[in-house]
């Protein structure tokens, strides 16, 4: 056997813990990941050995800590397949990725009444409220594509809404609430055909499978290292060096200027023009001990894993009665997080009793409101898998569930 | 643990709602929504308190909570709804310390076990949140300060 679950879980120290008096089942990682002790370690060392500021001291923890922390930046760009490290601007998180690319578009794409953004139903509300902002600040339309019954997205009227007047198309390539995954391609020969850029909010594929930007062929991708087993506070946007060449400074301050006066200002190149500030150093070292640690396992045998998890749990899920998932069926064309329903009981209530035997569950809009609107739900119950799920963990869930029907009866 | 949470008395306030469905007429109105997890309520108040009637989506808490609220409001005088206001409010906000008065509280004593778990003391307090508004509209001052 090639993935060794048992072996990976005992790196986490936290997956040894009980929750009121159960086993930990934590099937929550679309949240947030859990930690291996690789990256708690890499982290722990940098800061009792290494610690200076970067990009700003000659002295030696200085340039160590300059070294860690472009290191990291150059890891993650081999991870996602980008040419350059540069193209990999260090960030707070996925939404200030978005945030980043939304807050300068306007300016950089010299967006007015006429022009056209287009998102989808299926976006989390950090891919979709940054672009309706946009959209009021430059009169610029918000379009957006539909989800199917199946929760996919509808490409039916791509060719109507991807158009001459779109300048820029941003949508999800898993969605953190139905799992389905999007393939862009499609999408991404439209919007090359009309001139609009595509941008893909990768917060969930880049932790679950390989994802290569020069195969995409996108122009844009955000991800954020707390869900691919890195710590809080460090995400990533990753742009075509040309455009973020093109793009004004987003948050200014030190380490974004090249001379100032108090006249004026110019700006240093790529990625240094966006990230004003002390970066999350310990962070950005953090992740690359993430991925250092994904790349060792390897990206396809985790996918594999999590595959084999999710047709798990898709089964054990349709037989318990009362069940309904939403989004697909099947795991083909899908990752490991499944939303669903248990009749006449509100997700909270099955959150809470999941909770009180160790089963660690997200309930609520999942950040993905319209979603719920589109399925006629205000909210639903998500399980979600990562490398470190057994079949066991899918077990308690079902398990959970039957108790759960049992006090709602 | 589960049992303090889902008392017996809460889960049938859920099952068979008391008062339940938007009526006329009435003088004040208030939605109120929990943006966490998308619950939410309306509830119309008569000034006279004559009629309280309500309608919403949520949890087990914040429904049965809403039904519990009709039971104990309704045909009130404006002190007696302050005091049991009041009470429900305290209640909720005393982490689990607070002995509930059933003279006061009524079936909204099972709500104690609730107060435990802060992630859901929002859902009990909803409907008694909108119920300050919605009275207030109406002309009827109901006075806790709330920090939920």
């Amino acid at each position: 056997m090639s993935f060794d679950v048992v072996r990976v879980r005992g790196d986490f120290p936290i997956l040894s813990r009980e929750i009121n008096g159960h086993p930990l089942v934590y099937l929550d990682s679309a949240n947030t990941s859990q930690k291996p002790r690789q990256v708690l370690e890499a982290m722990k060392v940098h800061q009792e050995r290494h610690n200076g500021n970067v990009s700003r001291s000659v002295h030696t923890l200085g340039t160590e800590s300059t070294e860690a922390y472009e290191g990291a930046r150059a890891t993650v760009a081999t991870f996602i397949g980008a040419a350059n490290p540069d193209e990999v601007v260090f960030t707070k998180n996925s939404t200030e990725a978005i945030n980043l690319v939304a807050w300068t578009a306007g300016q950089f794409l010299s967006l007015g009444p006429g022009d056209e953004i287009v998102v989808s139903e299926m976006e989390h509300h950090s891919n979709l409220v940054p672009w309706q902002l946009l959209c009021e600040r430059t009169g610029a339309t918000l379009r957006w594509f539909g989800v199917t019954d199946e929760g996919r997205l509808d490409e039916s009227q791509l060719d109507e809404l991807v158009n001459e007047r779109t300048k820029l198309v941003s949508v999800v390539h898993m969605s953190n609430i139905l799992g389905t995954i999007n393939d862009p391609a499609r999408l991404v020969a439209r919007a090359r055909e009309v001139g609009a850029l595509v941008m893909l909010d990768c917060s969930q594929s880049v932790p679950h499978f390989a994802v290569d930007v020069a195969e995409l062929g996108v122009d844009f991708i955000a991800f954020t290292g707390h869900k691919m087993l890195g710590p809080t506070g460090i995400g990533v946007l990753w742009g075509r060096a040309e455009l973020l060449e093109r793009m004004p400074p987003f948050l200014a301050g030190g380490s974004t200027i090249e001379t100032v006066t108090m006249g004026g200002t110019t700006f240093a190149p790529p990625p240094a023009r966006f990230e004003g500030g002390t970066p999350p150093i310990t962070a950005a070292i953090g992740l690359g001990a993430a991925v250092d640690y994904l790349t060792a396992l390897g990206m396809d045998d985790i996918h594999r894993h999590e595959q084999d998890i999710t047709a798990y749990a898709l089964k054990a899920l349709a037989e318990v009665p009362g069940v309904r998932i939403y989004g697909p069926a099947s795991p083909e064309g899908r990752g490991g997080t499944v939303s669903f329903g248990v009749d006449g009981v509100h997700p909270h209530d099955v959150g809470q009793i999941l909770d009180d035997l160790g089963v660690e569950v997200r309930v609520g809009h999942h950040c993905a409101r319209p979603v719920c609107t589109r399925f006629g739900v205000p909210a639903m119950t998500r399980a979600s898998f990562y490398l470190y799920t057994t079949t066991d963990e899918i077990d308690a869930l079902a398990r959970g569930l039957e108790q759960v029907r049992k006090v709602f009866a | 643990m589960m049992d303090q949470l889902y008392q017996e008395i809460i889960l049938d306030h859920y099952k068979h709602p008391h008062g339940r469905g938007l009526r006329d007429p009435f003088e004040g109105e208030a939605h109120h929504v929990n943006p966490t997890c998308g619950d939410e309520i309306t509830l119309r108040v008569r000034d006279d308190l004559s009629d309280i009637s309500y309608d919403g989506l949520g949890c087990s808490i914040s429904q049965a909570s809403a039904s519990v609220l009709y039971e104990l409001l309704k045909g009130r005088t404006p002190a007696e709804v302050n005091e049991i206001h009041e009470a429900f409010v305290e209640l909720m906000q005393g982490r689990g310390q607070v002995e509930p008065d059933e003279d006061v509280l009524g079936d909204g004593i099972a709500f104690a076990g609730v107060a435990k778990y802060p992630a859901r003391v929002k859902c009990a307090l909803l409907p008694w949140m909108a119920f300050k508004d919605a009275a207030a509209r109406a002309g009827v001052s109901v006075n806790p300060e709330v920090k939920a």
